[in-house]
């Protein structure tokens, strides 16, 4: 239908104006510093620099929230795994499809002002795959990394490329997969490529110009601090992936980052000695990449038990004690409070059933406890959680994150042999199953049909309390979950998990007060923001990003 | 997941796992149905000296057969293997073995454990024997349904012989609730009203489960709106070897592995 000229120009000139009002508005340094303040956007990966993901947005309720209704439904035009998470800006949606596509989608319809495409070099190699996790913004650019180990920045208006470097050497399997982190005047990044045999670095960038600033190598050469826990030429293929999002703590200025696996993932009797920085957070000066601490919480790892997790920052009162706290589920079973001033350890629990290890000795470090070859360990390879993003709530005092439970792994190390670019795992592993030849779990969901049943691992929603190291409660799922958390101002838990169901739980109970069934796997945390005065919360499941709000008077 | 199912679970997880050690009564069970380790050992030797040369290593040297894998051109049951060893086969080559029948019956042994000294080596029958005791004897086609015939109580076989090894077969044949796959358990669900549904399971996700119940309807139920609700741990399945020998358990296995879907 054509509309009448006078009223086309009129609503053309509305257009611009509102166009105008949303996408004007620049994100400066200071906004990100204090994004907290403006709940109605969702400004980073992690939503804040402490990396909470808790909103105080609080117009969906536990008494309201059962009559949340879907607005609108955004198809992937594309197949596998959507662990992308968007950021929401003054309406506008950024967010990542595979492989290296990005768009922008008006937060309040779901229609898209313009798409991004990149092609990643052939010579990509990614192990689990072609996963991106999302977009920084700064001004009115965008940031990107890709598979094949570019960092690109998007005028964040139109879509166009402004600037496009190389990160790192595709052919020699690194790659990007997280989010980058702005931090003051630094797009910040780490590199993916820990199953071949990399030498992982977090690196800063001039958002500018792609300028490298500052590079930290979370494989130490010669000279440099943790250099000697390494012997021979182990670490020049020694791993140390960096591919989750990192913190930042701007009155320390300190950022801080989770540091993959070592290599050969499998075989730890390769690379003797504790293998620094694998499996370890690290704490950088946000303006140099000078290391200020590193906390190690698995030393010559055999299990591919990545510390890539997301270090969630609180100022808490821990134990009668103010307390700036990093909590931390670890992939490896374990779950860690440390002073984030100075890398302390305050307290290691297990969450799931652990055997790899018998314990934690006063400064946290691992009493490790190999079993015999043949026999199950737990966690299994897939951890006792994972890169899942977890919430804290500062209303509640809980942690929030998804966890394996009952899952556990047989290894099978084998001698690696290094050829750059190629798969360096060393071995390989089984999942524990009931019975020989059952169907068991995979590193994503294997189909509509959960035949491989409970009975080889399953799923849970802990909220762990930080003073004791105790979930206070969990809900247990039938198949396991890679959902990340969201915790809202008012108490509610939004996650979701591998069968597709999207929950809202009560924080303070884990009482189940609303779900729906979306279909698809769900592996990546669900985000809130506000638009006109109306609360949004977007999940994304299987293929399509789902956006709910309360049902419209 | 309630405490004695987990217990269960983890009686099961220790049996598989610690295989030879805890699992002496299984071994018992099964080993008049399988060749011996020594079999596996001498026919290890056999092989590289004299049939290594033109199957090569892994066994998958000539084209179209991949004896470590079970794959052979024409031979289903040992029988047919046997008889073409001693034969040989003039146009394509293979020549005739004067084996001694314990030389031929390790093998035999070597083949049927792929390879591996420390795998299992299944005796496979003869398949037309195999489809008579499938239809009458065994009892199998009471429950279990084959292209289109039969009830759908149990699982569908008409293409197990493609999904499953001679191991797995002989093994589900020989201690079938030791072998069930998780997924095919029984269910027992009692609805608020105190209706009893009975079935196999055929799906389950944290809120709802979807089963065949015994009346061979598809039936979904949401858990909430159930009063109990269990899973059974016993193969309703009788083993095999209360009513037939380990001849006609070979011969089940034989007919089991003809059976490749392809429908």
């Amino acid at each position: 239908m054509a509309l009448p000229k006078p009223f086309r120009f009129a609503l053309l000139l509305a257009v611009v104006a509102v166009a105008s009002l949303q996408l004007d508005a620049q994100v400066t340094s200071d906004r990100i510093l204090k994004a907290a303040a403006e709940p109605q956007n969702w400004l980073t990966y992690n939503g804040t620099y402490s990396s909470q993901r808790y909103s105080t947005l609080a117009q969906i309720t536990p008494d309201n929230v059962a009559t949340l209704e879907s607005k609108w439904v955004l198809q992937n035009q594309v197949f596998g795994a959507w662990q992308s998470n968007p950021i929401v800006v003054d309406g506008v949606m950024y967010l990542t499809e595979r492989p290296n596509d990005v768009m922008a989608v008006d937060a309040k319809t779901g229609r898209m002002y313009w798409l991004y495409r990149w092609t990643p070099s052939p010579d990509a190699r990614v192990c689990c795959g072609a996963n991106n996790r999302g977009v920084a913004i700064l001004g009115d650019t965008l940031f990107t990394g890709t598979l094949d180990g570019h960092l690109i920045a998007l005028d964040a208006k139109n879509g166009k490329p402004l600037w496009n470097v190389t990160v790192a050497d595709v052919k020699l399997a690194y790659s990007i997969t997280l989010a980058p982190l702005i931090i003051k005047d630094k797009v910040i990044v780490g590199v993916g490529g820990g199953e071949f045999g990399i030498r992982g670095f977090v690196a800063a960038f001039d958002p500018k110009t792609g300028k490298e600033l500052w590079r930290f190598h979370a494989i130490p050469e010669p000279g440099e601090k943790g250099h000697d826990s390494w012997r021979e030429d182990h670490w020049k293929s020694g791993g140390g992936s960096v591919w989750v999002t990192g913190s930042y703590d701007p009155d320390l200025n300190l950022t801080y980052w989770g540091i993959g696996n070592p290599g050969p993932d499998w075989n730890p009797f390769q690379r003797p000695g504790d293998n620094l920085f694998t499996d370890s957070v690290v704490a950088l000066d946000a303006d140099t990449g000078e290391l200020k601490w590193h906390f190690q919480f698995t030393p010559n790892d055999g299990y591919d038990y990545d510390s890539v997790q997301v270090p969630v920052l609180a100022d808490i009162n821990w134990r009668g004690t103010p307390t700036k706290a990093m909590m931390w589920a670890n992939r490896n079973g374990y779950f860690y409070v440390l002073d984030r001033r100075t890398g302390k350890f305050l307290l290691g629990e297990p969450f799931v059933k652990v055997n790899w290890a018998s314990g934690l000795d006063a400064n946290g470090r691992p009493i490790q406890t190999r079993q015999p070859a043949g026999m199950p360990t737990y966690p299994g390879n897939q951890g006792g959680t994972n890169w899942y993003p977890p919430s804290f709530s500062p209303r509640t005092g809980l942690f929030y994150f998804s966890a394996w439970e009952n899952y556990g792994t047989i290894y099978r190390p084998e001698e690696a042999t290094y050829q750059p670019g190629r798969n360096f795992s060393g071995g390989g592993f089984a999942v524990a199953a009931p019975v020989p030849g059952a169907p068991t779990i995979g590193i994503g969901r294997r189909g509509p049909i959960n035949n491989w049943t409970d009975e080889v691992g399953n799923g849970a929603v802990m909220a762990m309390d930080p003073q004791t190291g105790k979930a206070k409660w969990k809900v247990t799922q039938f198949d396991v979950t890679d959902g990340g958390m969201l915790t809202t101002g008012s108490d509610l838990l939004f996650t979701g998990g591998r069968e597709g169901y999207f929950h809202a739980l009560d924080a303070r109970t884990g009482k189940l007060l609303w779900k729906t069934s979306l279909g698809g796997q769900i592996v990546m945390a669900p985000v809130t923001f506000e638009v006109d005065g109306k609360q949004y919360v977007s999940v994304i499941s299987g293929s399509a990003l789902f956006t709910f709000a309360l049902r419209d008077n | 997941m309630g405490q004695p199912f987990r217990f269960a679970l983890l009686l099961s997880g220790v049996l598989t796992l610690a295989g030879p050690a805890t699992g002496r009564a299984f071994a018992q069970a099964t080993a008049d149905h399988q060749y011996t380790t020594a079999d596996v050992e001498a026919g290890s030797r056999l092989y590289v000296n004299q049939c290594s040369l033109c199957h090569g290593p892994n066994g998958d040297g000539v084209n179209g057969v991949d004896l470590r894998r079970g794959v052979f051109r024409r031979s289903v049951s040992d029988e047919d293997l046997a008889r073409v060893i001693t034969n040989g086969i003039a146009a394509a080559g293979m020549p005739n073995f004067r084996f001694q029948p314990a030389e031929l019956n390790a093998i035999l042994a070597y083949i049927r454990a792929g390879f591996d000294p420390s795998g299992t080596p299944v005796k496979v029958g003869d398949p037309a024997r195999g489809r008579t005791i499938f239809a009458a004897k065994g009892g199998c086609a009471t429950c279990h349904r084959v292209e289109g015939v039969g009830p759908r109580t149990a699982p569908d076989l008409s293409d197990i012989g493609a999904v499953r090894t001679p191991a797995a077969l002989q093994r589900s044949l020989v201690d079938p609730t030791s072998a069930m796959l998780p997924i095919n358990r029984p269910v027992r669900a009692v609805t608020k009203d105190g209706k009893t549904i009975r079935g196999r399971r055929l799906n389950e996700d944290t809120y709802t489960v979807q089963m065949i119940d015994d009346q061979e309807r598809l039936v979904s139920l949401v858990k909430a709106d159930l009063r109990e609700y269990e899973i059974g741990k016993t193969s309703p399945m009788p083993p095999a070897g209360r009513t037939l020998s380990p001849e006609e358990v070979s011969d089940l296995v034989a007919y089991l592995l003809t059976l490749k879907g392809g429908l």
